[in-house]
């Protein structure tokens, strides 16, 4: 029956996983503040972010003033517009999705999915945090310096970040690289944390092959920033030499506004191949994690086992080590020997493949299922609609030829807001109304709910679809204003004003959403324990909110997979995955917890 | 970013030879039971800090290969002028290999149970790499005084750059080392003993490190036939 | 049923935008339309899967929303239909790789009778440098750029004594010859973008760049910066008048070239 090795005389016993030591709080302090616990450290990370995300909430909407209405607001000069796409950029791709997924979903996730009471070094978890904070407040703090935060764009490409003619030349890219280098650091404790808790904390039966998506999804994730974060680490220090030692790392020789320069020798490319290096497995970090925590709300709220489990799992790993042999796709235009376009953009494209898969089989757990639409699953229904719209794009860009055009246009801007953008985003939220319960023990309000997902589904998706067409026009990324041109209709500006008007509701839409988030914690539905009579093992625990410990005196033992949902024969329409199988005889008898 | 990809490569046949031997093609849901966990019995603390010791080397590697991709992707370039090598850092690299040796020897005496020897090895590896640390800033003065300088071409920053990121490494094992010395006395003797042998194990791969590093910066090995042959096709 | 509904309009809605939206691409004047034809069929293998996914997306919401005795089939695979799915795949895969690739293949191949002009990048302005009768660029040094030599031609080379130098002019092209731009910059990165041209490149200080195409319309074109480069990135302007070949010719005569300019008396 069983295709695993199985001893004589039925399964041979697992290994005990030996219990943690766990260091207990003592007192206010060590239990909310400088806790130890993954799941404190989890939302610590997750407020963190979603308020340094506030931040990138309200640049938007500046840029989008100034790009909807150019010329209205003053304030908004053309150095002051590169400051904010550049922090914008920054914050929601490192400081915002990376930390919320892996520090926010992967701390709170890991230890309960897999029965572990917690991390396996909770102290270097804490610590991860904490220089992770500080990274943040050191980004933070590059607004208040003199010349304000670095306009260089989120790609800081050299020369042109640490010369006079971008704006935060003099502290803003300081902070900017100090602090990039301090969340690597954070991260990698974080990260080191993540993949040996997967590895070695998991417990009794929870095989591999047992896990949910999500935890595959944020295991896999992590291992690909550990090995990627490491290229940004090295760009960075090299740059912040370059801008405070005077090496020529990047610096060739330079005529700045007419004064010769004493750099020489330096290569800008070498830098542009090591921000990708780190670049684009980055995106596919952010990805990831997204991708099997939409697979397990797929999963739960249609009821169905997730449609072709391995091929999923094989398909993350796949995809987690494609994107490292992808990075130049970035690079078509940028004056890298022609030749490598051959090899990058078929490398490119092949991992579509595997991504392909993946959607199919969200599809295909979708049909046939028992479709409920909560607003987790209607975020992931969105998350479907903007991944696939987003992704195909990517097919234009990836092959180098097509890439040619349309490159360094809102084009670009419009493909990589919706696969990475908005797509993730709706998995995040999709995430939060989902686990919200099991963090607080009440449900989050649901109409509320039902609004914020429309007014950001069909806003940002109203945002960002047309904008390939200003791309494809020829309107350039990076533009503070598109001024006189002889090609672009003057109705592309009021396209843009549109654009811009949608992006302010949708902005706001958020702020429904942070109102809900506070709300339902004093006034939400109560809960219980699972509200959603999903399968895995968080949703198992004796106590809601889980404990100190997660578990009981003893560990769960897991006896299934993680997908057991309307299984034949079994009346309750879920199985948890700790539930032991039946004795032989009584197979046709389910019974719930 | 070969040597970035090499290294890519080869992370990933190791994962995927574990995740091979981990039941990766196993159908979960016709499984019954607890199943077989794959997991050696002594899943404890230790292994944990084993395997997070592992995965910390992996990280370094990463960072330090990519430090040498960049260092052999300026290398192509046509206007290379690297630094002389300071016969001293042939003596660092003698010391180097010694305190690792001695870690070597106190992991020994640590099964034995030899607390004394023990710290008298652990000693010798700190002594002898805090020799190699001067022995680097030694270098580092030399190659200055004959003008070779962070900002007189890309060539010599990056020599100072890579030595000093391998430095850094070291330093923060004789932090740990210190630790581990530390509580010679009264730590439990397994704890000890693993103790030692992660400091150990880090000691190697700081050698290793620095062989790789050293050959590199001092003889150029290059990888242009790979490169060669790999571009051939598209030629 | 809602959901479904909203589903099927973002299809329908995304396909009528794409239709009958009065934003596209500016008319071509480069040799370069076959980069057009391969965004074409690129838009069409991906159009037909979008609206595939999300219209069997709003189907599966409506057909299998709960109901109450509905329950969901069991079926953990079906190795068959992701085999024929994957299959599938990769034919669409290789339909839009294919002719990228053979596109590329040309855009990296210069032809040999193409022109070698030179775009000079600079923060926040165009210079160019057309060969002379000699049809040969000279050699240049970055050391040597100051007021009197903006892009640095070094003067004892008998190569550049001819050089047509533009700075802060309009560059002109004859039409239908093949033009291989050289691209550098002085300080930052910039690129040389042509909308109409379809090909850009960035520029990188301290190595030379390139990309070939050959001008098929008379006309002016706006050159704009596609590469971020400070402050100033969106006001760096220029345009480029394509001409016929004999407009060209008087045109080109009535420049100075960079020896003449250097004799300039000060």
């Amino acid at each position: 029956m069983s295709e695993i090795a199985h001893g004589a005389g039925g399964p041979i016993p697992a290994a005990e996983v030996p219990e943690m030591e766990l260091p207990h709080p003592h007192g206010w302090w060590s239990t909310y503040v400088f806790s130890q616990d993954a799941k404190v450290i989890g939302i610590q990370y997750s407020l963190t972010a979603i308020a340094i995300g506030l931040v990138a909430l309200v640049l938007s909407w500046l840029m989008r003033l100034q790009l909807g209405f150019p010329g209205t607001f003053s304030f908004i000069d053309p150095p002051a517009y590169y400051q904010f796409i550049t922090m914008h950029g920054m914050i929601m791709v490192v400081y915002l999705l990376t930390a919320l997924f892996l520090g926010g979903f992967g701390n709170y996730l890991i230890p309960l999915m897999l029965g572990a009471r917690d991390m396996v070094f909770p102290f270097v978890n804490m610590l991860s945090y904490w220089i992770y904070l500080l990274a943040v407040l050191v980004l933070v703090a590059s607004f208040f310096v003199p010349g304000g935060p670095t306009g260089a764009g989120w790609t800081l490409y050299p020369p042109q970040a640490i010369l006079s003619g971008t704006p935060g030349r003099d502290w803003g890219i300081v902070l900017m690289l100090v602090s990039l280098c301090l969340f690597i650091a954070g991260f990698t404790m974080g990260g080191l944390n993540y993949v040996v808790t997967v590895l070695q904390a998991r417990t009794r039966g929870m095989t591999l092959m047992r896990m949910p998506l999500t935890v595959w999804g944020i295991f896999t994730a992590t291992v690909m920033a550990l090995l990627a974060f490491p290229a940004l680490f090295v760009g960075a220090v090299m740059m912040l030499l370059d801008r405070l030692i005077g090496t020529s790392f990047f610096m060739p020789m330079l005529v700045e506004f007419g004064q010769q320069l004493r750099h020489g020798g330096g290569s800008p490319i070498l830098f542009q191949h090591l921000f990708w290096f780190f670049g684009h497995p980055e995106v596919y970090i952010v990805a990831l994690p997204a991708f099997g925590i939409v697979s397990d709300l797929i999963s739960t709220h249609a009821r169905r086992n997730i449609f072709g489990y391995r091929m999923m799992v094989w398909a993350i790993v796949i995809i987690g080590a494609l994107s490292f042999v992808v990075w130049a796709h970035h690079m078509y235009v940028s004056g890298m020997n022609p030749y490598f376009g051959f090899f990058f953009a078929t490398t490119t494209l092949i991992i579509a493949i595997p991504t392909a898969i993946k959607v199919y089989n969200w599809l295909l757990t979708l049909w046939r299922g028992n479709i409920h639409l909560t607003v987790p699953m209607l975020f992931a229904l969105g998350f479907i609609v903007t991944f696939v719209n987003g992704g195909l794009t990517g097919l234009f860009l990836g092959n180098v030829v097509v890439d040619v055009p349309l490159s360094d246009t809102m084009f670009v801007v419009a493909h990589f807001h919706m696969v990475m953008g908005v797509a993730p985003v709706m998995v995040i939220f999709g995430g939060i109304y989902h686990w919200y319960p099991k963090v607080t023990g009440r449900m989050l309000d649901d109409t509320m709910g039902k609004i914020h997902f429309w007014v950001t589904f069909l806003g940002a998706y109203a945002i960002f679809f047309p904008m390939h067409y200003l791309g494809l026009l020829g309107v350039p990324r990076r533009y503070h204003e598109i001024g006189e041109t002889s090609f672009v209709p003057a109705s592309a500006q009021d396209l843009n004003a549109f654009i811009s008007v949608v992006a302010l509701v949708v902005g706001a839409a958020q702020l429904l959403f942070l109102f809900n988030l506070v709300w339902s914690l004093r006034y939400g539905r109560e809960s219980g324990p699972n509200p959603w009579r999903a399968t895995t093992l968080e949703w198992q625990t004796p106590q809601t909110p889980p404990g100190h410990g997660n578990w009981g005196p003893e560990l769960p033992v897991v006896h299934r997979w993680a997908y057991d949902y309307a299984v034949p024969g079994v009346a309750e329409d879920f199985v948890p995955q700790n539930q032991p199988h039946p004795a032989p005889g009584h197979a046709a008898q389910g019974h719930a917890t | 970013m070969t040597a970035a990809l090499l290294l890519i490569g080869a992370l990933a046949a190791i994962a995927g030879w574990w995740l091979a031997r981990h039941g990766i093609a196993a159908k979960p849901w016709l499984e019954t039971g607890p199943a077989v966990d794959l997991r050696p019995d002594d899943a404890t603390a230790g292994s944990a800090a084993r395997i997070g010791l592992g995965v910390f080397m992996a990280v370094a590697t990463a960072l330090l290969v990519l430090l040498l991709s960049a260092y052999s992707m300026r290398r192509e370039l046509a206007d290379w002028s690297p630094p002389p090598q300071p016969p001293v850092l042939w003596a660092n690299t003698v010391l180097l290999v010694l305190a690792s040796l001695a870690l070597h020897r106190a992991v020994l005496a640590a099964r034995r149970g030899d607390r004394d020897a023990t710290g008298s090895w652990l000693l010798a590896g700190a002594g002898a790499s805090l020799l190699f640390v001067l022995g680097q800033l030694l270098a580092w003065r030399q190659l200055a005084a004959a003008g070779f300088v962070l900002t007189s071409n890309p060539a010599d920053a990056f020599f100072y750059l890579i030595t000093a990121v391998h430095g850094l490494h070291v330093l923060g094992g004789l932090v740990a080392l210190g630790r581990a010395g530390a509580r010679l006395r009264r730590a439990r003797l397994d704890a000890l003993r693993l103790g030692v042998e992660l400091c150990a194990a880090y000691w190697h791969f700081l050698l290793l490190a620095w062989l790789l590093l050293f050959a590199t910066l001092a003889f150029s090995p290059s990888l242009d036939w790979l490169i060669a042959l790999c571009t051939a096709p598209f030629g | 049923m809602i959901v479904a509904l909203v589903l099927v309009l973002v299809a329908v809605g995304s396909v009528a935008f794409h239709l009958w939206s009065p934003w596209w691409w500016t008319p071509i004047a480069s040799n370069w339309h076959f980069i057009d034809a391969t965004i074409t069929i690129t838009f069409w293998i991906t159009g037909v899967v979008f609206t595939a996914v999300v219209l069997f997306m709003a189907w599966c919401v409506f057909r299998y929303r709960a109901r109450p005795g509905h329950r969901a089939a069991y079926e953990p695979e079906n190795k068959r239909l992701e085999i024929w799915l994957t299959l599938a795949t990769a034919v669409g895969v290789a339909a839009m790789l294919a002719p990228g690739l053979v596109v590329w293949h040309q855009f990296v191949t210069v032809p040999a009778n193409a022109t070698e002009i030179e775009v000079v990048g600079q923060q926040w302005r165009w210079a160019y440098r057309l060969p002379g009768p000699d049809g040969r660029l000279g050699a240049v040094d970055t050391r040597l750029i100051g007021p009197d030599n903006p892009l640095g031609v070094v003067p004892g080379d008998a190569a550049g004594q001819d050089d047509v130098i533009l700075d802060g002019e309009d560059l002109h092209l004859p039409i239908g010859r093949p033009v291989k731009v050289l691209l550098r910059s002085i300080d930052v990165l910039h690129d040389f973008y042509v909308p109409e041209f379809r090909a850009k490149m960035d520029m990188i200080p301290g190595s030379v760049t390139y990309f070939w195409f050959t001008p098929t319309r008379t006309g002016t074109f706006d050159v704009l910066c596609a590469e971020l480069c400070g402050q100033g990135h969106a006001i760096m302007r220029g345009r480029v008048v394509v001409q016929t070949e004999a407009e060209h010719q008087a045109w080109l005569g009535s420049r100075g070239s960079f020896a003449g300019l250097a004799a300039r008396p000060r």
